[in-house]
């Protein structure tokens, strides 16, 4: 069965980040300011073959430590649900 | 000597490299990353560039590329391993040096001379440099910030393993100036062995005073001679 596993990647809370300090100010700007702190992150979508939830969390666990996040700066959160289908294709490029 | 110079898919640096080993009056010889043959090597550079794009992390991929293994274990085996920016990031991912590179707090991608303060010369890298000294040597990044547990800093710089930090030119703590905000200024370490260097700065842009600078021979140099003299430079504990 196919599954549509949901990868976040976040900086650290001890690690700055100066993207986030520069949307906040962006947002500010805007008049929004009820914003007191943001933080910019990843968003990995993966479609992932497996029998069951717990094996394909597994799976999705181990490419988070040995490639998807840098344990040094980053934590990760994944976000499992069947697959709705396979992902759409990117459109055509122009002739 | 030979020096081996890694090209990664995106590597932009490699010729530059050749030029400053040529300079410092040796021969170089390219490693293609899908190779794992290191051609008798003394010393492999991991040039400056964007390996592979960068894409996910930079240094993120290039680190599983099969020239990457051979490179592993001839760190592992005490061999020199001179890491440049992209290098150095390369380094990080794969283990061989402690932190990470991060976003410059500018978030602007500097590329401008900036003035390194040798930490330390007990390095087979900066034998041929004075302690204290001040290096004129061009930075091109846009994530050279260096970032690491307050822990791991505490060790780096208990081992003297802070090969070089960035100051102003007259040597003095560089405030504000740095040039990506990287952690108690650092631009360089050296592993626990001190046979892998990492650096953000490119010393192959300073190798020769047509360039602007000649410092960056130092560490060619410095290279050569421990090769040379086969010096250990393990600090005993």
């Amino acid at each position: 069965m196919r599954f549509l596993a949901e990868v976040v990647i976040s900086l650290k809370p001890v690690v700055n980040d100066p993207q986030g300090l520069t949307v906040r100010a962006g947002l500010r700007q805007l008049g929004f300011d009820e914003v007191t702190e943001v933080r910019v992150g990843k968003h990995i979508a993966l479609e992932v073959d497996g029998d069951s939830e717990a094996e394909v969390h597994r799976r999705v666990a181990e490419m988070c430590e040995r490639l998807l996040r840098n344990p040094v700066i980053e934590d990760y959160r994944i976000e499992l649900r069947p697959s709705a289908g396979p992902v759409p294709a990117p459109p055509a490029a122009p002739a | 000597m030979r020096f081996g110079i890694a090209v990664f898919p995106g590597t932009w640096s490699e010729r530059d490299c050749a030029r400053a080993v040529e300079v410092a009056g040796h021969e170089s010889v390219y490693l293609w990353h899908r190779d794992r043959d290191l051609g008798g090597a003394d010393c492999v550079i991991l040039p400056g560039g964007f390996s592979y794009g960068d894409h996910l992390r930079t240094g993120a991929v290039a680190r599983f590329a099969p020239l990457m293994e051979s490179v592993q274990e001839f760190a592992a085996g005490g061999g020199l391993v001179l890491g440049i920016c992209n290098g150095f990031q390369i380094l990080c991912e794969a283990h061989l040096l402690p932190g990470a590179l991060t976003r410059n707090a500018s978030l602007e991608f500097r590329c401008e001379t900036v003035w390194l303060r040798v930490e330390t010369a007990e390095t087979p890298f900066t034998s041929a440099c004075v302690p204290d000294q001040v290096l004129a040597i061009p930075v091109s990044h846009g994530e050279g910030r260096y970032v690491a547990e307050p822990s791991t800093l505490d060790r780096l710089e208990a081992d003297r393993r802070v090969a070089f930090r960035y100051v102003s030119r007259d040597g003095s703590p560089v405030g504000d100036a740095s040039p990506n905000g990287s952690m108690r200024d650092i631009a360089g370490i050296v592993s626990e062995g001190r046979n892998v260097l990492g650096m953000m700065p490119h010393p192959e842009r300073a190798a020769e005073p047509l360039l602007g600078s000649a410092d960056g021979l130092r560490i060619f140099r410095s290279v050569v001679s421990a090769v040379a003299a086969d010096t250990a430079f393990a600090v005993a504990p």
